[in-house]
């Protein structure tokens, strides 16, 4: 009996484990085997790793990938233009996500899933479509611009495409949900009293916010930006709908160099070079939630 | 006359369809340990909040050391309240709770110093103060949210079921050290109660309270000799209550059909005779007034005193009885037929 529960047990335990092993670190063993490998023309477009010849084994491992992005600014520019564009878009989404997510969390139980129910429904339609939407809403000849001028409000159509802006709107758009399902999590469990007790203490409103709520929401707050940053780096499909040639993005770079150019070892040595600087927040994050954590059970 | 420290006129809240006060007067007096007691829904916790400033009255007045604070915020108030889950702050250690609400007063460091040492030696937390809420017990924390209130210097204290979280044997000691702390700082604590007996010990006036009204105000002996009504007598202790028929200018308890010698209650309906008046005594020899025969139908024997249950004329009552008495009257078992003594003045008549 005991053996059979261990045997349950650890399959139990690894199941994720394997899950992990086969689907994320083989594929990144790969794409890290690609990003030191030597580019060529063929199928596939890079010298094999190991090849014999007459003169025997040789290795062809090389490390001028990442040399060669790391030279030239523009993978860096693209990269902090990325970061740029996730840093505002979780700043907009906490600002705006937050009162939602305290609003939602503090409605009477009827209300509060309905509510709930009507943030998840936008994911029943195509992410694609919902951002392609949003070009018809902005374009020149889109209902905004065709309501102003109607109204005489403008003479020309104002240009609200292809730039950064509408790039952080469809972004802010789509990621939405992600910053409010965490921080309703934690806001839903608050104790209200909390705040009376606050405020019976002395503590005016605005102090209660700073002093109580925000601290108490902290792992919330954390834990929607993660989901909210991270992808958003590496985002590709919103900034090539509705975003110009002002910006480039870096998702928008890994697949020109994957698609266009077929350079896969360069892709490869910017996935993983992406992989590594976004590690380090995740990392410090962890620890944080971690210490958090073990300071309040 | 002096104006009462905290008077309450005429307040009225409802929510939804209910009434949850209507139409409450309350005065309070200074440095008093006033009970707000009542079953669950009575309204009292609403009272509590409303005093508090958590939800605003629909009509009414609040006043406190005549100043009118029906409209203030929470935080302009010169109260404090604790919470019956404390609500301290998890995030913050004992110090940081208790320094809190200071900290809000614009108070130099050394006079919160100060006072948060005080407050941390009166309630015995010395040695605790960088722990977490979570790294203390139960009665510690009870400590806490009392000091964080205290520490401010209220005029007022209200208390929500201050013990309610706490274990038996803890809320017994507990009582006595709330009642002392009260005395010694003479600030006026208000507390909101469901347990009879918490209130009787704690009080020095209760209110009890039912369906968004108040019933009674007095002190724990009025309340308990004199209730003002049926749910009252009942709501505090064990209530025998008999109905009364007059008979030929016979005053005659109508379920033991049993005459009273009372001349003054001639037109009473209604009378109570709390079990621990009743004496009984195995059947041998027979008195005439204010007695009648019976057959114990129950006996519950609690250490310092036994419950009998008693049938006579079809119609049951409780006797309560000493175990000093108990241990002479050990004869008394289920089955046996006892006469039933009590003195005239145990009798107590409700007003129509």
């Amino acid at each position: 009996m005991t053996n059979f529960l261990k045997k349950q047990n650890f399959w139990f335990v690894f199941t994720p484990y394997f899950w992990l092993v086969l689907f994320f670190f083989i594929p990144l063993a790969l794409i890290f085997k690609i990003s030191i490998s030597v580019s060529e023309w063929g199928m596939p477009p890079y010298r094999d790793m190991f090849a014999f010849s007459e003169e025997g084994l040789s290795i062809n491992v090389t490390l001028s990938n990442y040399l060669f992005i790391f030279s030239d600014s523009f993978y860096l520019r693209s990269y902090l233009n990325s970061l740029n564009l996730a840093l505002t878009s979780t700043l907009i989404c906490l600002l705006i996500g937050y009162p939602i997510a305290f609003y939602v969390a503090k409605s009477k139980e009827n209300i509060r899933n309905l509510l709930l129910i009507l943030l998840i429904i936008p994911f029943w339609t195509s992410f694609l479509l919902r951002v392609y939407a949003w070009k018809v809403i902005l374009q020149g000849s889109g209902v905004i611009n065709t309501i102003l001028i109607k109204f005489g409000i403008i003479d020309q159509p104002l240009s609200m495409l292809h730039n950064h802006y509408a790039v952080i709107l469809g972004v802010v758009y789509t990621y939405l949900p992600f910053m409010i399902l965490p921080l309703y999590g934690y806001l839903v469990k608050f104790d209200l009293n909390l705040i009376d007790a606050s405020s019976d203490l002395g503590a005016k409103p605005f102090k209660t916010f700073i002093k109580v709520i925000i601290p108490l929401s902290l792992p919330g707050i954390m834990a929607g930006s993660m989901l909210v940053f991270i992808p958003v780096v590496g985002e590709f499909v919103i900034p090539e709908l509705l975003g110009g040639s002002d910006k480039l993005y870096f998702g928008k770079i890994i697949w020109d160099e994957f698609f266009v150019n077929r350079d896969w070892p360069i892709a490869s040595a910017l996935a993983m070079s992406g992989i590594f600087i976004l590690v380090v927040p995740i990392i410090i994050f962890q620890l944080m939630y971690a210490k958090y954590h073990f300071k309040n059970e | 006359m002096l104006d009462p420290f905290l008077k309450i006129d005429g307040l009225s809240k409802t929510f939804g369809n209910t009434k949850a006060l209507d139409n409450v007067s309350l005065d309070i007096n200074k440095s008093e340990l006033f009970s707000l007691l009542g079953s669950s829904g009575c309204g009292k916790s609403t009272l509590l909040r409303i005093i508090a400033g958590f939800e605003k009255p629909d009509s009414g007045k609040i006043y406190l050391d005549g100043q009118d604070i029906t409209t203030l915020p929470p935080y302009l108030r010169p109260l404090n309240i604790m919470f019956q889950n404390y609500a301290l702050f998890p995030h913050l250690n004992v110090k940081k709770n208790i320094e809190f609400g200071l900290k809000e007063e614009d108070l130099d460091k050394k006079e919160i110093d100060q006072r948060v040492n005080e407050i941390t030696t009166l309630l015995e937390l010395t040695g605790l103060e960088s722990r977490k809420i979570n790294e203390i017990s139960g009665g510690q924390q009870q400590r806490v949210a009392l000091a964080r209130c205290l520490v401010k210097k209220p005029k007022l204290l209200l208390l929500d079921e201050p013990l309610a979280a706490l274990d038996k044997k803890l809320r017994v000691q507990t009582q006595f050290e709330l009642v002392n702390l009260q005395y010694k700082l003479g600030i006026t604590f208000i507390i909101v109660t469901h347990d009879q007996e918490e209130a009787m010990s704690l009080s020095d006036r209760m209110a009890i309270m039912k369906e968004g009204n108040i019933l009674q105000i007095g002190n724990p002996v009025e309340i308990y000799e004199k209730p003002s009504d049926k749910y009252v007598a009942n709501f505090i202790g064990t209530a025998n209550l008999f109905n009364l028929n007059l008979i030929d200018q016979k005053l005659i308890i109508k379920e033991l059909n049993l005459e009273i010698s009372n001349n003054s209650s001639k037109n009473k309906k209604l009378c109570l005779i709390r079990p621990e008046k009743i004496k009984i005594q195995k059947l041998e020899n027979q008195n005439t007034q204010n007695q009648c025969i019976g057959v114990i139908k129950e006996v519950a024997y609690l250490g310092s005193y036994t419950k009998y249950l008693i049938e006579s004329n079809g119609f049951n009552f409780y006797a309560f009885m000493q175990n000093e008495e108990v241990s002479r009257n050990l004869k008394i078992k289920w089955d046996d037929k006892v006469i039933c003594t009590w003195s005239e003045d145990s009798i107590f008549f409700f007003d129509d």
